[in-house]
């Protein structure tokens, strides 16, 4: 039985570390959440003090939490759509027959996803400007009066979806062109052979075999949406008027600003809350659909 | 199957278009950060510097002091990969090849963690450096990046293709199970290694939101901390700031470019789960 003593010795490691600096300080937000932990309570212990469930009613009952909440809906329920089209869109098009250069292709739509999110935010910051951005201009070209995209708190939201877009739809692109490739292609000619259109193809062969792909892909996406926050920080500040505060950034200016750590706590347990009921709803469906 | 020549022609363009989408953006901040204070605020906005000048790269090396920021990058980066491959490797190939009681649960359990975010545990962890003496240093955002359950998951995943007659083989010869990890398992995980180290790099390199935490000490930040703070700065300094994106980006894409490959096929190993 050395094998079994050697094999605590290879685990022992990497399980100190995710114990000790993650599943421990997990435990221990939990805690945290349900005492007044702040400024007065880092300088001396003797400070703090339970209050239950004091702080998450304090900030169910805070207008910006909803605020942030909202935005952050607004943001995973537009961006995410919109990303998967995108991404399937593409990979669709790599995985065509009739597409030239296509591991080129390939690889310039995913350079966007091993760049720095802070350095590119700035890149947009710019794109975006309202005199003198790229994006008005090609607007003006058009015939669209500019559009001050940062400034504006209609436009804060679209303009940090349309970078979170470009960012990140390379990601589940791959995913789901690996997917694509694993239809095996009779199927395709015999659909082809019985006259079926692109359309039907598409349809009734291409979307019921990504299935457990999209499936995938959705909640991935979903719970990386919901942790928003550099993007906002470069760009908006949170701002205009409050339009790009996401959860996660109230959760980082009541931690960190404000040193508000057991209010903190309890808004990232919200969080947790919200990502993992989603996934469960999403996974719901998916098996639904697959029984249907 | 011979498509119509419009359908060639359509799917080529398109895909042109969407590669202008992606490398637009990047290939403008090369270009920007080429031209002088200033001149990219006019109009209509040039797409090219009049006469390239490397000014901006001097003042962000100079004054701005990027050249600091980004050996903290490295630094930070280049450790959290070494760690994070011991000890990813170790665990991922016990959880694949090793029998121990418990091994199966153990490692559910560890998946399940994967749904909780990052940032729940954030703020207890920023106590807990604190209390370790850690805020403020390296080591702060080195060792709770040391091992990670998508990096076992991704080696178990490989090492579960290890034939099992080559260990038991070398257990009859007698040998101990660290010395047939470091003689036969290492040089067949050489490449599940190599895409390790590259998603360990970048994630190391671009991570923002823990080392903001963690590193309030301007001298130590990393890049993206330091160029985001410059950008709440120098908001009008367009040129300057594209210079700083242009570095810090460029050397996980180059190193992403050298080892797309290994990138890609460490992707989609780690998101086929279970």
């Amino acid at each position: 039985m050395n094998e079994r003593r050697a094999a605590w010795t290879f685990v022992a490691p990497a399980l100190s570390v995710i114990g000790a600096f993650f599943l421990v300080p997990v435990l221990a937000a939990l805690a945290l959440s349900l005492t007044d932990f702040d400024l007065y309570a880092l300088a001396d212990l003797r400070n703090l003090r339970f209050v239950w469930l004091g702080n998450y009613i304090d900030v169910l009952r805070t207008p910006l939490f909803w605020k942030s909440l909202g935005n952050t809906f607004y943001f995973v329920l537009a961006g995410v759509p919109l990303s998967i089209a995108l991404s399937l869109g593409a990979a669709l098009l790599l995985d065509s027959k009739l597409a030239r250069f296509r591991g080129f292709f390939r690889t310039a739509l995913f350079a966007p996803v091993v760049t720095t999110v802070v350095a590119v935010a700035v890149i947009w910051r710019y794109l975006f400007h309202t005199r003198y951005g790229l994006i008005n201009y090609a607007l003006a070209k058009i015939g669209i009066a500019p559009i001050d995209w940062l400034g504006d708190p209609h436009w804060s939201m679209p303009a940090i979806i349309l970078f979170a877009v470009w960012k990140n739809f390379g990601y589940n692109m791959i995913i789901l062109l690996a997917a694509l490739q694993g239809i095996p292609r009779d199927l395709y000619e015999a659909a082809h052979i019985d006259g079926a259109s692109l359309v039907q193809r598409l349809r009734h062969i291409t979307l019921p075999m990504l299935r457990p792909a999209l499936l995938l892909v959705a909640i991935i996406t979903v719970s990386g949406y919901f942790q928003l926050f550099a993007e906002p920080y470069v760009m908006t500040l949170g701002g205009p008027l409050q339009s790009t505060v996401s959860v996660l950034y109230f959760m980082y200016e009541e931690g960190f600003t404000w040193w508000s750590l057991g209010r903190a706590s309890a808004i990232a347990f919200l969080l947790f809350a919200l990502i993992l009921a989603s996934t469960l709803l999403l996974l719901r469906a998916g098996r639904r659909g697959e029984a249907a | 199957m011979n498509a119509p020549r419009w359908q060639t022609v359509l799917v080529n363009v398109t895909l042109v278009l969407l590669a202008l989408f992606a490398l637009f953006p990047l290939l403008w901040m090369v270009s920007v950060s080429f031209m002088r204070p200033g001149e990219a605020s006019s109009l209509p906005p040039p797409l090219l510097p009049e006469a390239a000048t490397l000014a901006n790269y001097r003042e962000l090396f100079g004054r701005a002091g990027m050249g600091r920021y980004l050996i903290n990058s490295l630094l930070i980066a280049s450790a959290t990969t070494a760690l994070a491959i011991f000890f990813n490797l170790a665990a991922g190939y016990a959880f694949a090849k090793l029998r121990f009681a418990g091994r199966e649960r153990l490692f559910r359990t560890l998946l399940g963690a994967l749904v909780i975010p990052a940032q729940v545990a954030m703020i207890p962890l920023f106590l807990m450096m604190k209390g370790l003496g850690l805020v403020n240093s390296y080591g702060g955002v080195i060792v709770p990046a040391m091992a990670s359950v998508f990096g076992i998951f991704l080696v178990r995943q490989y090492a579960r293709s290890i034939p099992d007659e080559l260990l038991e083989a070398a257990r009859m010869d007698g040998a101990g199970e660290w010395r047939i990890f470091a003689t036969i398992v290492l040089p067949l995980l050489k490449p599940i290694i190599v895409t390790l180290a590259i998603f360990t790099f970048l994630a190391s390199w671009n991570d923002f939101m823990w080392p903001l935490i963690v590193l309030s000490d301007a001298a130590r930040q990393t890049a993206p901390v330091a160029l985001a703070a410059l950008s709440r700065e120098h908001v009008q300094d367009n040129e300057l700031m594209m210079a700083g994106s242009v570095v810090t980006i460029l050397p996980v894409l180059v190193l992403f470019l050298a080892l797309q490959r290994h990138y890609l096929a460490g992707l989609l190993l780690g998101s086929v789960k279970g």
